[in-house]
């Protein structure tokens, strides 16, 4: 995800310390106490609890069912989301996680058995979920509410306090988000801090447990660096360019409204959306006409005036996009814009943009678009998609289109992406049980689902022994002596085999032969 | 694992390990004399190294899972076919029993080898659980190598350290820098040559040096870095890796606590606690850093300590055998340090405390051979500096406490250990110790076997570090789990309820087709438990 570039370079032609006239920022001196009051009340072990955590994963979704109508039109402020749009985009992936952690949180929390060898047969072996303490969430603004909200539920299912920090640059949601939570959630375990660059770096010197943050890569590494400090370990969920590979096996009508859906919803500004088209030449032709008819379908003539279309955030980006599509057309000579182009900028309204025959060196292609525009670059072959995608940072997404096996087989092994999807775009990123995370420049780390209780978690190993059979410890303990060490050979070596009966069988022999003859050895030292 | 303090610290131009060891040291090592030179890397070479298994990578040569299992058998047989002169190294490096070197290094690190070789092909790739609307979709999670990726090791199990992560990094598929460290020089050198004898040398390289050479190392791009050390590195090698977002795994250390309970089998507990502490002469980054030790058990615990020491070790441990060494003058002098600054007889009166405690048992140090006894020192203030740092040799201060509440208020006012050891056989404190502390592993009546376990997870949390290894986790953690899902052109009808132009009706369909059924028990305590405060 891509998130404003300017977070840390940001022209603050707003009030430095009251921020701007929709949301107040957070006085930085009290920053250092709010992150203060939440270890004190970690320490207390209020939020460590099961009750604890089902009663506020229940309070975050009244908290979205009494306020459907509030999200609708502070994301409509924001970002001119339509209201199905954030219903689906932002509401819809968080209700599904609160649910599913409400049904399995007892069965996410309980001690996991873990496999143990013979040798440990007497002892208990597990891993157990423990919270980490306090952890820093920090959201992006093209999806203002669910990449704050979905994050938390990890949080809170794992039994952590939060610090949440929403994007300045998403306004209205940030301040309705700033207003609601604390009715909702408890004031003394979650707490929301406002602010731009200064607050950010503020916040980001205290020490935390966790940090999750979504957003660019440049202020990804800066986060990394001052999480070092602590030795704090990060979740990073950035973006990059994600390729669209379209075979000539496809179904290129299918392909087409599916890449069209994925790339205009939120206005392109979605940090998995398709950034740029890889069509195989022979269906090149057809795939042009079909995205303008779904285009057409989608939005009708006028997209303008289209209910169903978004804007672009902030005149920031408004200016970057159409800086894009004027250097694509006047500087190229293959180039050219067979769709949209237009733009509105007292709307910050820029039209569904199809570039076709871009060049791989032309600006278009060089950073994350985070746009509605959507490049088209030719090629002949698969070989040539992989190259391609491989001389590039990893992107997080990679979308291919095509029936034939081997062509998914080869994207599947030889290119790496935070997500592979084959045949359509976006909706692995509703999938709970598939890892969302990026990888190399997209990000580190993963969540959704039963994963983002796991990335709020420590796992201990759990061992507990008995003193009983101790006489055992003999074998481990000086004076050393040959005959002792083959007897933890015996007991600790493994043993290699790709039959997995003959290993069974083999464990067991060894087990048999170890028992009796300790035993006997055990009695004649005794009687002798 | 607390690693040489130096690393970072000493740089000198001299690029040999004998020589700058003699140079950085005032102090004549009679013991260390014998070092055998350990070359350094030359630092202009260092990128071009980097740059070449970069490039093998490229060449989709570790893809191929049969190479990855050839080499770890090539990795099997290097270990199998060396040992004797591995133990001799380590022998010289730390003064290591050879029993010691074969239970934990070697055993440990086939081990570790045979369970992936075994496992392998099942762990690449795993399916995800579908849901009523990915009923005709594929979902798999399929673990991608990830690149280039730089192994760090640590002189205190000098060759575990290294090549155990290293089984992981094979069989996921990366190629491999390897740094092992420059204060276990002997083991380095040995390191370096079997693995380019026995390894492919265009996927798996090793870099030798100090500061300069670890400095230039990290200043090249990884795809992953896994450093087991100090925290004070450990925090500059994650600076290092932000620049290129590397993601890093810290295995660092801390003060591993271990509680003696009111209720517990003595005789077990103190030989347990004993053996964890003494083995490679208490220098293991889990080793029982200290004990707190319930009132009722305290005269009893330190006599015994005494029995178990002398069943151990005889009367005098300098002599015997099975007693290790320190690794240099540096962490000698350090430890010695402590020593010296305890008192050697009980004070007769309160107010004569010496806040550093008073030495019960051992004491005796030999800097010719780097020898220091297991030394026990009780009466310490909290804020004492053997109390402050990680210990990290065979002292061990016993702290009396009067309940378990107490010890886990005493552990939660510090930074998370590594390792916690409780031992009891009490119901309730084993539950507030599980419960209450937070700790990298914890054991409940023994110390240190949980490092044995391939199935339980090896890391810290917080100070004592991130990430974890040891079995399928070491794969995992040098492999990116990539989310696959495959769709199909079939009931594309579908499609038209998330396309524009948009209505209610399409999204309740949605919302049907994808969203969670919770079930019935789970949303109904809503009501009746959450006060309504709207």
């Amino acid at each position: 995800i891509n998130a404003e570039y300017g977070l840390l370079n940001f022209a603050q032609t707003k009030n430095k310390m009251f921020g701007s006239d929709i949301l107040p920022y957070t006085p930085i001196d009290q920053i250092p106490d709010i992150v203060q009051s939440l270890k004190q009340t970690f320490k207390t072990g209020k939020t460590r609890s099961e009750s604890f955590r089902r009663h506020q994963l229940h309070r975050l979704l009244d908290l979205l069912n009494d306020n459907s109508q509030e999200i609708h039109t502070a994301t409509k402020k924001d970002l001119g989301k339509p209201a199905f749009e954030s219903d689906l985009g932002e509401i819809l992936g968080i209700r599904n996680d609160i649910s599913r952690a409400l049904d399995d949180l007892s069965c996410w929390m309980a001690p996991k058995n873990e496999g143990k060898g013979f040798a440990m047969i007497t002892d208990q072996v597990q891993v157990i979920y423990e919270p980490l303490g306090v952890v820093l969430i920090i959201g992006a603004w093209n999806y203002p509410i669910q990449l704050i909200l979905q994050p938390l539920i990890g949080a809170i299912a794992a039994g952590n306090c939060a610090v949440i920090k929403p994007s300045e640059v998403s306004a209205h949601t940030a301040f309705w988000l700033t207003q609601t939570l604390p009715k909702y959630l408890d004031p003394d375990c979650y707490r929301v801090i406002n602010g731009a660059v200064d607050e950010t770096t503020a916040l980001l010197q205290n020490r935390f447990d966790h940090i999750l943050y979504t957003g660019n890569s440049t202020v990804g590494r800066i986060v990394m660096r001052a999480a070092a400090e602590h030795l704090t370990p990060v979740t990073l969920e950035m973006g990059g360019k994600s390729p669209t590979i379209v075979d000539a096996s496809a179904d290129i009508r299918i392909t087409a409204r599916r890449i069209v859906w994925g790339k205009f919803l939120n206005a392109g500004q979605t940090c998995i959306a398709p950034d740029y088209i890889l069509v195989h030449s022979q269906v090149h032709d057809e795939l042009i006409d079909e995205i303008r008819k779904a285009i057409n379908d989608f939005y009708g003539p006028d997209v303008l005036n289209s209910p169903h279309y978004s804007r672009i955030v902030s005149q920031r980006q408004f200016e970057r996009l159409k800086a894009l599509i004027d250097k694509a057309t006047t500087q190229e000579s293959e180039s050219k814009i067979v769709c949209g182009g237009e733009s509105d900028s007292s709307q910050k309204y820029i039209a569904p943009t199809i570039i076709d025959n871009c060049s791989p060196e032309s600006p278009l292609m060089s950073s994350e678009i985070f746009g509605p525009i959507l490049p088209v670059l030719r090629i002949n072959n698969i070989d040539q998609a992989i190259s391609f995608i491989n001389d590039r940072e990893k992107p997080l997404a990679i979308y291919l289109f095509s029936r034939t096996s081997s062509v998914i087989e080869r994207i599947k092994s030889e290119t790496t992406s935070g997500a592979l999807l084959v045949n359509d775009t976006l909706l692995h990123a509703v999938v709970q049980d598939l890892p969302f995370g990026g990888v190399g420049e997209s990000g580190m780390g993963a969540y959704h689902g039963q994963r983002s209780f796991e990335v709020f978690s420590h796992k201990k190993a759990y061992m507990r022994r008995s003193f009983f059979l101790s006489q055992l410890d003999t074998l481990r303990f000086p004076p050393y002596s040959n005959s002792n060490l083959k007897w933890l050979f015996a007991i600790f070596e493994r043993t290699y085999s790709s039959n997995k009966l003959t290993r069974i069988v083999r464990e067991f022999l060894a087990l048999f032969i170890f028992l009796t003859s300790f035993i006997l050895n055990f009695v004649l030292k005794k009687f002798a | 694992i607390n690693a040489e303090y130096g690393v970072f610290v000493r740089s000198v131009g001299v690029r040999t390990a004998k020589q700058t060891l003699s140079k950085s040291l005032p102090f004549s090592s009679s013991a260390r004399s014998s070092v055998m030179a350990l070359t350094y890397t030359p630092i202009d070479e260092i990128p071009k190294m980097v740059q070449k298994v970069r490039d093998t990578f490229k060449s989709e040569k570790t893809l191929d899972v049969d190479f990855r299992k050839n080499q770890l058998r090539a990795f099997y047989r290097m270990i199998d076919e060396n040992t004797d002169q591995l133990i001799q190294t380590v022998h010289q490096d730390l003064h290591k029993p050879k029993h010691e070197t074969l239970g934990t290094e070697i055993l440990l690190t086939k081990n570790e080898i045979l369970h992936t070789l075994n496992h392998l092909s099942s762990w690449i790739t795993s399916s995800a659980e579908k849901k009523l609307a990915n009923i005709n979709d594929e979902l798999i999670v399929k673990h991608d190598p990830l690149g280039t990726v730089l192994i760090i090791g640590a002189w205190n199990y000098p060759i575990l350290l290294v090549l155990q992560p290293l089984v992981g990094a094979i069989a996921a598929g990366n190629t491999v820098v390897i740094k092992p460290s420059e204060v276990s020089a002997n083991t380095a050198a040995k390191i370096t040559e079997l693995i380019t004898r026995y390894l492919d040398p265009e996927c798996y390289t090793v870099i030798n040096g100090a500061v300069e050479e670890t400095t230039s190392v990290l200043e090249q791009r990884f795809d992953h870095i896994f450093y087991t050390g100090n925290s004070t590195v450990g925090k500059i090698v994650m600076r290092a890796a932000s620049n290129f977002l590397t993601p890093v795994t810290l295995e660092l250390g801390g003060k591993s606590p271990t509680i003696i309970d009111h209720k517990v089998d003595l005789k077990i507990a103190t030989r347990r606690v004993l053996w964890g502490k003494c083995l490679n002469s208490g220098q293991t980054c889990i080793a029982p850093d200290y004990v707190l030790c319930h009132t009722s058990q305290y005269e009893k615990f330190i006599a015994e300590l005494q029995v178990a020491h002398e069943e151990f070790y005889g009367a005098n441990s300098q002599t015997h055998p099975d007693y290790g060494r320190i690794i240099n003058q540096r962490q000698f002098q350090r430890l010695r340090g402590y020593i010296n600054e305890a008192q050697n007889e009980p004070a007769a009166s309160t107010e004569a405390q010496n806040p550093n405690g008073t030495i019960v048992f051992g004491g005796k140090t030999d800097e010719g051979e780097l020898y220091i006894s297991f030394t026990v020192v009780t009466n310490i203030s909290p804020e004492a500096p053997l109390m402050q740092n990680e210990i990290f040799g065979p002292i061990l201060p016993v702290i009396k406490i009067e309940n378990i509440d107490e010890a886990v208020r005493f552990i939660n006012s510090r930074e998370k250990p590594l390792a916690l050891y409780l031992f009891s056989q009490d119901k309730h404190s084993i539950e507030a110790i599980t419960n209450r502390t937070s700790s990298g592993g914890l054991v409940i009546n023994d110390t240190m076997l949980h490092l044995s376990v391939p199935s339980l997870p090896f890391g810290g949390v917080g100070n004592s570090g991130m990430g974890n290894y040891h079995g399928k986790r070491t794969f995992e953690t040098f492999s990116h789990k990539k989310a696959v899902m495959r769709r199909s052109f079939a009931f594309s009808q579908l499609d038209g309820l998330r396309y524009p132009p948009l209505s209610d009706k399409k999204f309740s369909w949605l919302e049907f087709l994808l969203g969670e059924k919770a079930s019935w028990g789970s949303l109904s305590s809503s009501s009746s438990s959450s006060p309504s405060e709207k």
